[in-house]
């Protein structure tokens, strides 16, 4: 069998995207038709540049799910002779399947690999930023609004984090060594915390006057939080369906870890100056208890500019990540996941250079993507 | 403003105190001290010979009497063995014995001795830094005036097609981190295979020399980093001066645009910058590490990788107290150089 042209494996390639493409077509399709009715999201269809970052992040978020109909060989599969081989090889031993990326130093299909890294990369990455957002957000909350020296400790907490360069605090806190001694867990435990205590007081802020209708949904909160809790933190739910692997949490708790500082700093200041508006002060006339001012009249307002740094920062954690996978910390050496991946490849570089770079463009694209969804966003939030 | 100085140095000494404080304890965590002494000694110690290492060491004290010690207020270890030798972090080859002093930490200007190099911290630090040191000089002048010059041109005409094309360009490079558009770049312009072979991939040789071949691609992949934010926001900054009052009124005063941008905007744009180039260099820091590792460039960031992955305690102290000062400093210079650029803000 020969080798492919350079337009063959581009055609063959975009024929195995076929569920993505077919999803993105539903997905443009059915918002475009309801874009009048959407508010924020339907106008983003009406800037170029926030569509195009949309679409790119929409096609690795589906690359993410249907990776499995997508890749042509299990991503842990080693071929013999297949080693370093460049693009678009006949896979030794299956008629008519291609090593469409070529194969890396251990004789894997790099395109199987980089698509199946679209799926470790996009679990983590909008999940650490959630976590983080909800860590910042009620500190930044409060910080803001009590001010005193609530805002004077957590600042100067805050600050310390954010001195540090974050390299270093991946070495220290994402190592075996580490993971040895239970800081990631105790680290775990309390970062896990801040969403289970962030919707209990959404909750309950809102519905305290109808004590009935309050009991049941703070219960069925506490429960579910319980429950995800013991699960993610500590790897003890009882029905086994929330797990972590150790690797992954120590992983998730640093960069959750670095990345919450910064959006504290955000939200405190959107609450400072949000703090000082009229419907503020009439909310306080009214007697409303200050977490219901913080959670129900300041949040709401300070959507805009929270929602383009969520994007923003979802694309700065996805370039954490693969910093962590280019230093080899965390991650196991046969994760096909982007960073390291691009770290395996950088090594014989100069000589084989298709296995590093295919990740490579595909860490740039979703980041890239986010971006502009971002910018577009931006723009979208500030017409009114 | 002094007072405003003072104030500010005070705050940066506690974030020092507290900063290496952690950076001390997540390296004193037993399962670290048996890998140094593991990687120091013997790969097959038994537990025993663990504990024996690190005592003799004086590694299993108390952690605060440690840092104590480190930092010079404490009475440093000092073990005597039956034939008179000292071992200590106080001893010096060639000093006698009855001259050891007793303190010796970071106060009395001792950062350690590092276990990888076999060196004193303070020499290690400050050849890496000099390295370094010339790679951030060449990352500066070339990223800051492409920034700027992108900037004011995309944001003199906003909305226009140089605007959006050089925003989406900023965008771009915000995008592509270090260890993706250096992986590219050596792939294009290094690699022995299918590349240009214009430059050289690795900058190992730039240590001694440095030579347009060996520098240009680790500039190049530094810069394109942090040159999009600077950019952006220089191109906010230009746009927003342009709008101003002034502006049109000079503008119907009959200036011609060139002169408007040149005597009129830029100054006022460029004060924004100014804060966004100073907070840039922590940024670059990380920068420093990812580049320095891909191209093998032995400096500070490579000396933090060694440092951190051997577990070399004293050594890393050091570093991160440079890297905490850099931070800090900058932050402080931005701030004070902006009361100095605008005259419209003052501190109390």
């Amino acid at each position: 069998m020969d080798s492919l042209s350079w337009g063959q494996i581009l055609s063959q390639i975009f024929l195995l995207f076929w569920p993505v493409w077919t999803g993105m077509l539903l997905i443009f399709a059915i918002s475009i038709f309801t874009k009048e009715r959407t508010g924020l999201y339907g106008r983003l269809f009406d800037s170029p540049i926030g569509m195009i970052g949309f679409a790119v992040v929409m096609f690795w978020a589906l690359t993410a799910v249907f990776a499995d109909l997508i890749v042509t060989f299990d991503s842990l599969q080693q071929l013999s002779g297949m080693k370093n081989k460049p693009p678009g090889t006949p896979a030794r031993g299956y008629e008519g399947q291609y090593f469409l990326l070529g194969g890396d130093n251990l004789a894997r299909d790099v395109f199987s690999r980089v698509v199946m890294g679209s799926r470790t990369v996009l679990s983590i990455a909008p999940a650490a930023t959630m976590f983080a957002f909800m860590m910042g957000i009620t500190l930044g909350l409060a910080a803001g609004y009590f001010g005193g020296r609530l805002d004077t400790a957590l600042s100067f907490l805050a600050n310390l984090v954010l001195a540090f360069p974050v390299i270093l605090l991946f070495y220290l806190l994402v190592t075996p060594e580490i993971r040895v001694t239970g800081i990631p867990v105790f680290m775990a435990a309390v970062l896990f915390v801040f969403p289970v205590v962030f919707f209990v007081i959404l909750i309950n802020s809102r519905t305290y006057t109808q004590p009935v209708k309050r009991n049941a949904l703070v219960a069925i909160t506490l429960v579910a939080g319980a429950w995800a809790y013991s699960g993610l933190a500590f790897n003890m739910d009882p029905l086994g369906i929330f797990y972590m692997d150790p690797n992954l949490l120590n992983i998730f708790v640093s960069v959750v870890f670095v990345n919450s500082p910064t959006v504290f700093r955000i939200v405190r200041g959107l609450t400072l100056d949000i703090k000082t508006r009229d419907y503020v002060a009439a909310a306080q006339t009214r007697g409303e208890g200050p977490w219901y001012i913080m959670l129900w009249e300041i949040l709401p307002n300070a959507r805009g500019p929270l929602i383009v740094d969520f994007c923003l920062r979802v694309g700065y954690t996805t370039i954490l990540l693969g910093t962590l996978g280019f230093f080899g910390l965390g991650v196991s050496p046969e994760s096909p996941d982007w960073g390291s991946t691009i770290n395996e490849g950088r090594k014989l570089l100069s000589v084989f250079p298709h296995p590093a770079v295919p990740p490579a463009v595909a860490l740039m694209s979703l980041v890239l993507g986010l971006n502009l969804l971002a910018d577009g966003l931006r723009e979208q939030s500030l017409r009114d | 403003m002094g007072k405003f100085i003072i104030n500010r140095c005070g705050i940066m000494a506690l974030t020092i105190l507290c900063l290496t404080f952690v950076v001390f304890f997540l390296t004193n965590l037993h399962p670290n001290l048996e890998k140094l002494a593991k990687t120091q000694a013997n790969m097959r110690m038994t537990d025993d010979q663990v504990v024996t290492w690190l005592e003799s060491r004086g590694y299993l004290q108390p952690l605060f009497i440690r840092y104590g010690e480190w930092l010079g207020v404490v009475p440093s270890f000092l073990q005597t063995s039956e034939d008179g030798r000292q071992r200590g972090r106080c001893v010096r080859p060639g000093v006698p014995s009855e001259q050891t002093s007793r303190y010796c930490g970071v106060l009395q200007g001792n950062f350690g001795f590092s276990t990888v190099f076999k060196e004193e911290v303070s020499d290690i630090v400050a050849k890496r830094l000099a390295l370094t040191g010339w790679l951030m000089f060449y990352v500066m002048i070339v990223m800051v005036p492409t920034a700027l010059v992108v900037g004011v041109l995309a944001g003199m005409r906003e909305g226009s097609k140089t605007d959006r094309s050089l925003s989406t360009f900023s965008i771009a490079t915000t995008a592509t981190p270090e260890y993706v558009s250096g992986v590219i770049f050596i792939a294009i312009f290094a690699s022995s295979a299918v590349g240009l072979k214009w430059f050289k991939g690795t900058a190992t040789s730039a240590m001694d020399e440095i030579t347009f071949a060996n520098f240009t691609l680790p500039v190049m992949t530094m810069a394109l980093y942090g040159m999009g934010y600077i950019a952006r926001m220089t191109r906010a900054s230009m746009a927003e001066v342009m709008t101003a009052q002034y502006i049109r009124t000079a503008r119907l005063k009959g200036v011609s645009f060139h002169g408007i941008v040149l005597k009129h905007a830029l100054r006022n744009a460029l004060i924004a910058p100014f804060t966004v180039i100073m907070l840039q260099f922590p940024w670059l820091l990380t920068g420093v590490v990812i580049v320095e590792t891909l191209f093998n460039y032995k400096g500070f960031g490579w000396a933090l990788v060694q440092a951190a992955s051997n577990n070399d305690i004293e050594l890393l102290l050091g570093c991160s107290i440079v890297a905490v000062v850099v931070v800090l400093l900058t932050q402080l210079i931005s701030d004070i150089g902006y009361v100095y650029l605008n005259p419209r803000i003052r501190v109390n």
